[in-house]
């Protein structure tokens, strides 16, 4: 986190003392070397995503109809999205998501590496179980634990066993109230060994010196905690939440294979939306004005972590 | 032996930090057995030869225990009827194309950003770091509507039902070129000069001078890409149809839509896709680790 964007982007190209000023051939293999990388970012990236813009206000139709041809309707996209609820219960529930798994992952995450980051025997191997879930495919993830979600199944073993029966059974996909929580689970257990491996980093930069420091003026477990440990991850606390929340709004892998949106959008999320608009019903125009407003959010996020993070460095 | 401990503070805060450490393994382990026992879980029914078997340990602590009558039949079961074999091909196909291509276009236009002069170079930089933010996911829908018309060779006029239309979007990816050019930038110029002044050219002093010393950041981005086409499922999803292109998580999730589910056998087919990946992971640790503790850079 220590080299900053804007800071790269003004860095002027130091002079090469010594040799010749700028080349003309060296321009032109600077160029040789990037066009491959342009030209693909301008053919997949930067043409879709114009195209988004414009098609957000359009009727087009993937599949075009010859006798009706595609009309610019204005924003009638973008008050028809608000007007339905699959639209709107999709992005209440990546909000739902943000509120619960943000939270609860970082600290979980944090907690995590701090653990590991012990030195006592072993922790290599339970770093590498912690992490393990993140290698995993979310399909893979996905049905093991619709598996386990079953109403005959170990969760609800589990619950009964420790409620000693009180609890449960649950038909937790098929249930519209646990359906987006179950979910939730599943996220958490496969993502917190990512965040656990920055925050890792994230410890192992605090200077030991200042833990010191703390000790001799009789600080403890707790005090050292608070006083020295999260003020000095706070960069990779603020990097960590963002881009947890990021993916929260992509959301879309593990919702489409265990129930697609159901039951009756209990579990839609905005991705699960634009797609099932887009490709299911070949809707591209109103798909495409749907991900304008996906990109709208995940741009403010982005801008907002950019300026914490800058905030940051200016006080240091 | 309680008043001898309690007696001298040193014994007293021995036992304590004694107490302290074995509280922190319990609490370890009990969050170890959290983040495994799915994957235990998953692999033991794979190996149940008995459907049967396989559900009704489900909602026990049996789920667990390999027993019963043992074996391979799931996995003989997926690759006998679900074509597994020509999916774990596409997966991997798909995979290496990408991640080679990509390791290469994308650390060229990082090596010309972080050495090269050139009029623009700013300019260029500024719009790389801008395009890391545009989610893949916000493109997905105009891109599709791109892609079913672009031409191919050979006649074709769509990209949709191939395994180009799986790559070539993923090939240069913003977030790579940022994490090469960081690199690049903090490695000392002497040699590059040197070569320079011998008449090397710049493609000559990338390849043989700047690549032998990136290997760091060229394994960070291999895995990174690595892991994404593995594991990459939306795309595929709606540019596939068939199983002659598909990747595995597309083929998976068709199968768990089929009735009636067989759990022995989606067990086994889930083991299938995770286990390469499980024991690459456990191969390279402390790459993969690194890896993903330098995507912490990213902002």
């Amino acid at each position: 986190m220590a080299e900053t964007v804007p800071k790269a982007a003004q860095e002027p190209v130091p002079k090469r003392v010594g040799l010749a000023p700028v080349r003309a051939s060296e321009s032109l293999m600077a160029w040789l070397f990037s066009a491959p990388a342009i030209i693909l970012l301008i053919i997949f990236l930067v043409i879709p995503f114009v195209m988004a813009i414009g098609l957000a206000f359009t009727d087009q139709r993937l599949i075009p109809n010859p006798n009706l041809p595609t009309q610019i309707i204005g924003l009638r996209n973008f008050t028809r999205m608000f007007q339905d609820e699959a639209f709107i219960r999709g992005l209440l529930n990546n909000f739902y998501f943000v509120v619960v798994v943000v939270p609860v992952q970082t600290s979980l995450a944090l907690f995590l590496a701090i653990l590991v980051n012990q030195k006592l025997k072993g922790m290599n191997y339970y770093r590498t179980v912690y992490f393990a879930p993140v290698v995993t495919s979310m399909v893979v993830v996905a049905i093991v634990w619709t598996f386990l979600y079953n109403e005959q199944g170990l969760i609800n073993a589990f619950l009964s066993a420790i409620s000693f029966g009180a609890l449960g059974p649950y038909d937790w996909l098929r249930n519209t109230k646990l359906v987006f929580p179950a979910i939730m689970l599943l996220s958490i257990w496969q993502g917190a060994g990512f965040q656990m491996v920055i925050y890792l980093a994230g410890l192992q930069e605090i200077p030991n010196d200042l833990y010191e420091a703390a000790e001799v003026d009789g600080a403890n477990s707790f005090q050292k905690f608070f006083y020295v440990t999260l003020p000095q991850l706070r960069n990779t606390t603020i990097f960590v939440i963002l881009a947890t929340t990021i993916l929260a709004f992509k959301l879309f892998d593990q919702v489409k294979v265990m129930t697609d949106g159901g039951p009756q959008n209990a579990s839609m999320t905005t991705m699960l939306y634009v797609i099932d608009q887009g490709w299911g019903q070949l809707k591209v125009g109103y798909a495409s004005a749907v991900s304008v407003v996906f990109f709208l959010i995940v741009l403010i996020i982005s801008l907002l972590q950019r300026r914490f993070l800058r905030e940051e460095r200016q006080v240091e | 032996m309680a008043t001898t401990t309690s007696s001298t503070p040193i014994s007293d805060w021995r036992l304590r930090k004694r107490l302290g450490t074995i509280l922190t393994y319990v609490a370890m382990t009990l969050l170890a057995i959290f983040f495994l026992f799915p994957i235990v879980f998953m692999l033991v029914s794979s190996i149940k030869n008995s459907e049967t078997q396989v559900v009704t340990d489900m909602s026990s602590l049996y789920a667990f225990i390999p027993h019963g009558e043992l074996g391979i039949q799931n996995y003989f079961d997926v690759f006998g009827q679900l074509e597994f074999g020509r999916l774990m091909l596409n997966s991997t196909v798909i995979m290496l194309v990408t991640v080679l291509s990509g390791l290469f276009i994308n650390s060229m236009i990082a090596y010309a950003l972080a050495r090269l002069r050139f009029r623009g170079r700013g300019l260029l930089l500024g719009v790389v770091v801008a395009l890391i933010i545009v989610p893949f996911e916000a493109v997905a829908v105009p891109l599709l509507l791109l892609v079913n018309r672009l031409p191919w060779f050979g006649g074709a006029s769509t990209w949709l039902n191939s395994y180009h239309v799986q790559i070539i979007p993923f090939i240069a990816d913003a977030f790579s070129i940022f994490l090469f050019y960081q690199f690049f930038i903090n490695i000392p110029k002497d040699l590059e000069e040197a070569a320079l002044v011998d008449g090397a050219s710049l493609f000559r002093i990338y390849w043989s001078i700047i690549l032998p010393l990136s290997r760091p950041i060229f394994a960070t981005v291999a895995i990174l890409q690595a892991l994404a086409s593995w594991n990459r499922f939306m795309w595929p999803l709606i540019v596939t149809r068939g199983v002659e292109v598909r990747p595995l998580t597309v083929g998976m999730q068709s199968f768990f839509g089929q009735d009636p589910r067989l759990w022995g056998d989606l067990m086994a087919f889930a083991s299938m896709i995770t286990i390469p990946v499980l024991i690459i992971f456990l191969l390279f640790q402390k790459w993969f680790v690194q890896s993903v503790a330098s995507t912490g850079i990213k902002g």
